[in-house]
């Protein structure tokens, strides 16, 4: 390994200070000798550079830096160390610094952006909303244009593979419901009512609820990063160009898959969990199935089901529409497909949440209760 | 075959053989590049320049054969000698493959930073600035993200990072692909600059005969899985290979040779 970098100051006879360096003066070498040529405080008039053993670009710069605050001339460089000094020479323009705001301003700017940047987002939702209904009016008219083998693609990624994990986490909620259920009715000695929980709890409520919060995670977020991927690489690009329009081809499908697909999980999720729950409440509360089945046929009323059923396609397509408008929103690089993928997500659910509150309302108003 | 590496090349790969799966890219190949020679790497498509490229730099496991560099072979080699290597070389992509999460500026810090933690802020930035200038980019463009930038900046911003730690030894892919032809021979007398002032070694894949004419020192031709020639280009026109005739004297390559006898 060569030595470190050095230097010393010398005074000159005819006045002035030399700086004499030495050792190699390379990245790997420089040790602290850019902090201390910095606070060097005597004028310098020439540095040399004839005992230097290496030169690389960076020690070059530092030459070159210290000659022009100081005003000094250089001495002692090799025909290599002057081309090295002259290249870096160029490339000293004063260059615009980076923009630096103040603490006030820079909070006042990300409100300001945070609030504009939400109107817009949400300007641009109607649009893309508008966009699919423009879409799916263009599909009426010519059914011929729709494709029929990319929806039962989906069919297949967003309903038949979601069967594995939405029954487990049904089965689970149903007993969980079950447990929590006689737990709490014990105290009134009205165990027998679990059973009217269970019933009532999945088919209206959270059957459809937790089978749309899964979708939503399972694939709006896939939508979002499939389409944003396309986005990136030009692939939404190419089909304007060949004439596909790409709500067509990739927005309508997916969101037609998921608005069939949802209803059916929605079914099934309340199904399993009502299983899960009757379950529990043979083993622990020893009601027999029989009864069981007869007491949810007798306390569950019809209407509940239709409250379901009628979500579940909302959902679906509240899902769909979050994921595929993030998608298409992503441009530029890839960290925006994550951005742009949790988002999808995040809005899905929300609207979901409040979307729910608001049907829960609604059903009781008309009669529904 | 001579077994012993010449002790004056930077490259030398000896009986190298990649394959993806059944699918044989190089067999048997050998290869030395020699010390502050530019060096041009060209064949066909999909004969596996790139996958050459990868296999020296350590990113592709050859299924047999060695691969010197520096000195060093790069493969069954521990860490420590892995990150001594990587400190001195500087490999430039096609695309550029900047990180998008990054200024230009911070691109070109990241190798710094990396393997010189101690380094003063206020310097890093002085760095990034000049070698910014040397890769001929403005000095704006040091606070843009790459996604900002057109495919022939970015090119120039993968060539400052590339250039970050002053290496011995540089990958350029096809620097000058996908560039306009004033932009692209900006782009080959800069390699050559560079090459001068800095004494840099280039091993440089392309596909632009007049890189070819302008800068390279040789030549090195991939085909049949093999290098089957390596010199200047008036040597490998002498070998008679069909594949060489037809790629120096068709018609491209005759007018990038008139264009390099007018100059």
């Amino acid at each position: 390994m060569a030595q470190l970098a050095y230097f010393t100051e010398d005074q000159l006879p005819e006045g002035g200070t030399i700086l004499r360096l030495g050792g190699a003066l390379s990245i790997s070498r420089l040790g602290d000798i850019d902090e201390r040529l910095r606070s060097v405080s005597s004028a310098v008039s020439q540095i040399d550079l004839s005992q230097i053993e290496h030169l690389d670009t960076v020690g070059a710069w530092l030459v070159y830096r210290t000659a022009r605050d100081h005003g000094a001339t250089i001495v002692g460089a090799d025909s290599d160390a002057q081309r090295l000094i002259a290249a870096v020479e160029g490339a000293d323009v004063p260059g615009e610094a980076e923009p630096r705001r103040s603490h006030a301003l820079y909070l006042l700017h990300e409100v300001g952006s945070a609030v504009i940047g939400t109107a817009r987002t949400f300007v641009e939702f109607v649009g893309f909303i508008g966009q699919c209904v423009k879409g799916a009016l263009n599909l009426i008219l010519h059914p011929g244009r729709l494709r029929f083998h990319s929806i039962v693609q989906h069919f297949d990624m967003v309903g038949v593979r979601a069967l594995g994990i939405i029954g487990l986490m049904s089965f689970l909620i149903g007993i969980v419901i079950a447990q929590q259920g006689a737990v709490q009715l014990r105290q009134f000695g009205a165990e027998v009512w679990t059973v009217n929980l269970i019933g009532r709890l999945t088919m209206r409520e959270l059957g459809v609820l937790m089978t749309a919060i899964m979708v939503a995670g399972r694939s709006g977020s896939a939508f979002a990063a499939q389409i944003g991927t396309m986005k990136i690489t030009e692939e939404v690009d190419a089909m304007r160009t060949i004439g596909v329009v790409p709500v067509e081809a990739l927005v309508l499908p997916r969101i037609i898959a998921t608005v069939i697909m949802m209803p059916l999980l929605g079914l099934y999720a309340s199904l399993i969990a009502i299983i899960g729950g009757g379950l529990f409440c043979w083993t622990t509360l020893d009601i027999p199935p029989e009864t069981f089945v007869q007491r949810i046929r007798e306390v569950t009323p019809l209407t509940d089901f239709y409250v379901g059923m009628v979500k579940a396609p909302v959902f679906g397509a509240i899902i769909a529409l979050a994921g595929c408008f993030q998608g298409m929103r992503v441009h530029g690089n890839s960290e925006e497909v994550g951005l742009k993928t949790t988002a999808a997500v995040v809005q899905a659910i929300f609207l979901v949440i409040v979307l729910d509150a608001f049907f829960a309302v609604f059903f009781t108003e008309i009669g529904w209760d | 075959m001579g077994l012993m590496a010449d002790p004056d090349s930077v490259i030398s790969v000896r009986g190298l053989r990649t394959a993806f799966g059944p699918h044989v890219i190089h067999d048997n190949l050998d290869l030395d590049v020699r010390k502050g020679e530019i060096l041009g790497v060209v064949g066909g498509s999909g004969t596996g320049k790139s996958v050459l490229m990868r296999a020296i730099i350590g990113l592709q496991e050859p299924a047999a054969g060695e691969v010197r560099v520096l000195g060093t072979s790069m493969r069954d080699k521990d860490e420590g000698e892995a990150f001594e290597i990587r400190r001195r070389w500087g490999v430039m992509f096609q695309g550029g493959a900047l990180f998008s999460t990054l200024t230009v500026a911070e691109n070109v810090q990241v190798p710094l930073r990396e393997f010189y933690p101690e380094l003063d802020r206020q310097l890093l930035d002085e760095i990034a600035r000049f070698k910014i200038h040397l890769s001929g980019l403005p000095p704006e463009a040091a606070y843009k993200y790459p996604s900002e930038l057109s495919g022939g900046m970015k090119k120039r911003a993968g060539l400052a990072r590339s250039l970050a730690m002053d290496p011995e030894l540089l990958f350029l892919d096809e620097p000058t692909a996908g560039l306009d032809p004033i932009g692209a021979s900006k782009f080959d007398e800069l390699t050559k600059n560079l090459q001068e002032t800095l004494g840099l070694t280039v091993f440089l894949i392309t596909h632009d005969l007049d890189t070819l004419y302008a800068i390279c020192d040789r030549v090195a031709v991939i085909a049949d899985k093999k290098v089957i020639a390596v010199g200047e280009i008036d040597e490998l026109i002498a070998t008679k290979h069909p594949w060489i005739i037809e790629y120096f004297t068709g018609p491209r390559g005759r007018a990038a040779r008139l264009g390099h006898e007018r100059q």
